[in-house]
């Protein structure tokens, strides 16, 4: 007791530049939640994805379609327990800056593939009964003020037009990771409107959505519905929706690479920072230590004397900056909810902010705890005269 | 009956390539129970002698004994641990803790002891009396005066009960008043509680109320013959 308080006391001593140091361990350790948390967000979408579902896509790209013939043959592969068509929609509301993604889907065997998705029964039943129904995420809902029977105009982007839709359903996560801002409506109403226009482009499925028996069934079922469609005119690629989703991820990996790196820049100054305060702090009393010293305390004591107000002024900047990351976040995410619609600050980032915070103050104690224990107490009591 | 002997004794300090030689080959012994003050020119070697004495420096070659035990052949844990047990210090500075109460203050030292918290406190406050700063027990050094400080030092230095104390220009930083009142202290702890006490003093006010004084010059005792009260 009596040593934390002197730790406690001699951390304090020089109030301006612990309280400096304090803020900068703060900032710094924000600045790391943060990019943690962006890139933890990239990720959420692989995190979400369940080892019980597959996509099935065409094998030279995903802008190649497959036929709707698949379907048929794709649901008889033993193993299969849902298979939905999907095409992505990419439609734009307003204009270009009002984005959510959109997909044309097949409601009745899409919704028991995403239990993920909670929606009221009596919407559920009216999404699936109209042709022309909409579903939407309870967030973009609550940013367009939407409300159900509301008429929804999508322009097209990949499918030209104006797309009208009648919304019927909102849906809310059953997870935090659940992604709210989704806007889902039926593939057949795309289709028939493609047979008028572009009857080109009509009966032409993006990617199929399969839904697996079992999790160890994954890799059988992927080989298999690839082996039916080889050297077919539209050759197909299977994976875990897992893998699907990394697939778009590594697109962006430089990005993420850079954000990881900055993310460990920040701390490594931060630690520069926090160093030089304790080698000043331990410069100024070196005649103490020597005094400790002479009255008989050994290196240990020394050290533990300056590791511990080390961790002590690192830990509460670690703190402060813990239990900022999560208001700032909750901001963050709001302000830039069109690029990130999951933003939560996860468990492990948690974890690495406060394994950040002691690693500083671990750090910065080295130098000034090592010079401490090797001082020569007579050179020590010098410095003092 | 010797309480230190010290035999040989010889030290130099390295500036670069040059060997400045500060002791040279010193014998004498100090009696159980004495009040030796050592005297001469700044750069004479007094604080050297007395930091080899209180095992806070090492010597380059002969040897110190103190009790039966040759403190130049312990180890630094060693050397540490029989500092704590066997030697007070007092400082021209006083070197109290500043952000330390004159309680703790005197307390420091006990940390290193197996005593329980009601113990320290217990040995404090006795030690407190004794110097006369029972009702400043709470305050910090800023709070206190150069006298006063010093006598806290002074309670830090008897707190473990040491049979040596040693004093390195005790009143150097006082005034006239306060000065004697540290030298009146040290002289009763040596009368009443038997403490051998080396104090290294440029002050003859200060050295007269030692039993012995030796002159060191240029590394070499006795130059002047040795004085005794």
């Amino acid at each position: 007791m009596f040593i934390l308080k002197l730790i406690f006391k001699n951390a304090f001593r020089h109030k301006l530049r612990t309280w400096l140091t304090i803020v900068g361990i703060t900032i710094a350790i924000l600045a790391y939640g943060l990019l943690r948390t962006v890139i933890s967000t990239w990720y959420a979408g692989v995190e979400s994805s369940s080892a019980t579902r597959l996509v099935t896509r065409n094998a030279i790209s995903l802008v190649f379609s497959l036929p709707l013939s698949y379907e048929e043959s794709i649901r008889h592969v033993p193993g299969v327990k849902f298979v939905t068509r999907d095409n992505w929609f990419g439609g734009i509301y307003i204009d270009e800056k009002h984005f959510f993604p959109s997909f044309a889907i097949d409601p009745k065997n899409y919704l028991p593939l995403v239990p993920e998705f909670v929606i009221p029964g009596d919407q559920q039943a009216a999404f699936i009964r109209d042709r022309n129904a909409a579903l939407a995420g309870r967030k973009i809902a609550e940013k367009y003020h939407w409300k159900i029977g509301d008429t929804i105009t999508l322009k097209g982007t990949i499918f030209p037009g104006n797309w009208e839709f009648v919304l019927r359903a909102i849906y809310h996560g059953r997870d935090k990771s659940t992604d709210e801002t989704f806007f889902l409506f039926h593939w057949d109403y795309l289709n028939e409107a493609l047979k008028k226009t572009a009857s080109r482009r009509a009966d032409q499925v993006g990617f199929y959505f399969i839904g697996v028996t079992s999790p160890n069934l994954a890799a059988e079922v992927s080989q298999a519905i690839d082996k039916m469609f080889k050297n077919s005119l539209s050759e197909t690629l299977t994976e875990t929706e897992k893998a699907f989703q990394l697939g778009f991820i590594s697109m962006s990996e430089a990005i993420i690479v850079a954000i990881r790196m900055v993310s460990f820049v920040v701390i490594i100054i931060i630690m520069a920072v926090m160093a030089n305060t304790m080698a000043m702090t331990a410069r100024e009393r070196f005649g103490e230590y020597a005094v400790f010293k002479a009255l008989g305390f050994g290196g240990v004591h020394l050290a533990g004397l300056i590791f511990g107000e080390s961790l002590v002024i690192a830990i509460l900047g670690g703190a402060a900056g813990i239990a900022l990351t999560f208001p700032v976040a909750r901001a963050f995410g709001r302000a830039m909810d069109n690029y990130f619609p999951v933003f939560n600050v996860a468990k492990t980032t948690i974890y690495m902010d406060m394994a950040a915070a002691l690693l500083i103050g671990l750090v910065a104690g080295i130098v000034p705890a090592w010079r401490a224990v090797h001082i020569r107490v007579a050179d020590g009591l010098r410095r003092i005269g | 009956m010797s309480i230190v002997e010290i035999q040989n004794l010889s030290k130099a300090y390295h500036r670069g390539s040059q060997v400045v030689p500060v002791l040279n080959d010193l014998t004498f012994d100090i009696k159980e129970g004495e009040f030796l003050a050592l005297m001469g020119p700044s750069g004479s070697g007094k604080s050297t002698l007395l930091n080899l004495i209180a095992g806070i420096d090492r010597p380059d070659g002969g040897t110190i004994k103190v009790g039966a035990i040759d403190i130049t052949a312990l180890t630094e844990t060693q050397l540490a641990r029989w500092r704590a047990d066997n030697v007070g210090f007092i400082f021209q500075f006083y070197n109290l803790i500043p952000v330390l109460t004159a309680f703790e203050n005197v307390a420091l030292p006990l940390l290193l002891t197996g005593l329980s918290k009601s113990e320290r406190r217990e040995h404090v406050e006795i030690a407190l009396s004794i110097v006369g700063l029972n009702d400043r027990m709470d305050h910090y050094p800023g709070q206190l005066s150069g006298g006063q400080q010093q006598r806290v030092a002074i309670a830090r230095a008897v707190i473990t009960d040491p049979a040596l104390l040693v004093a390195d220009e005790p009143t150097g930083d006082l005034d006239r008043v306060s000065a004697g009142e540290i030298l009146d202290l040290m002289e009763r702890l040596n009368a009443e509680s038997g403490k051998t006490i080396v104090m290294v003093t440029h002050d003859p006010r200060a050295a007269g109320k030692a039993h012995v004084i030796k002159h060191l010059e240029k590394g070499v005792l006795n130059v002047y013959p040795e004085t005794h009260f």
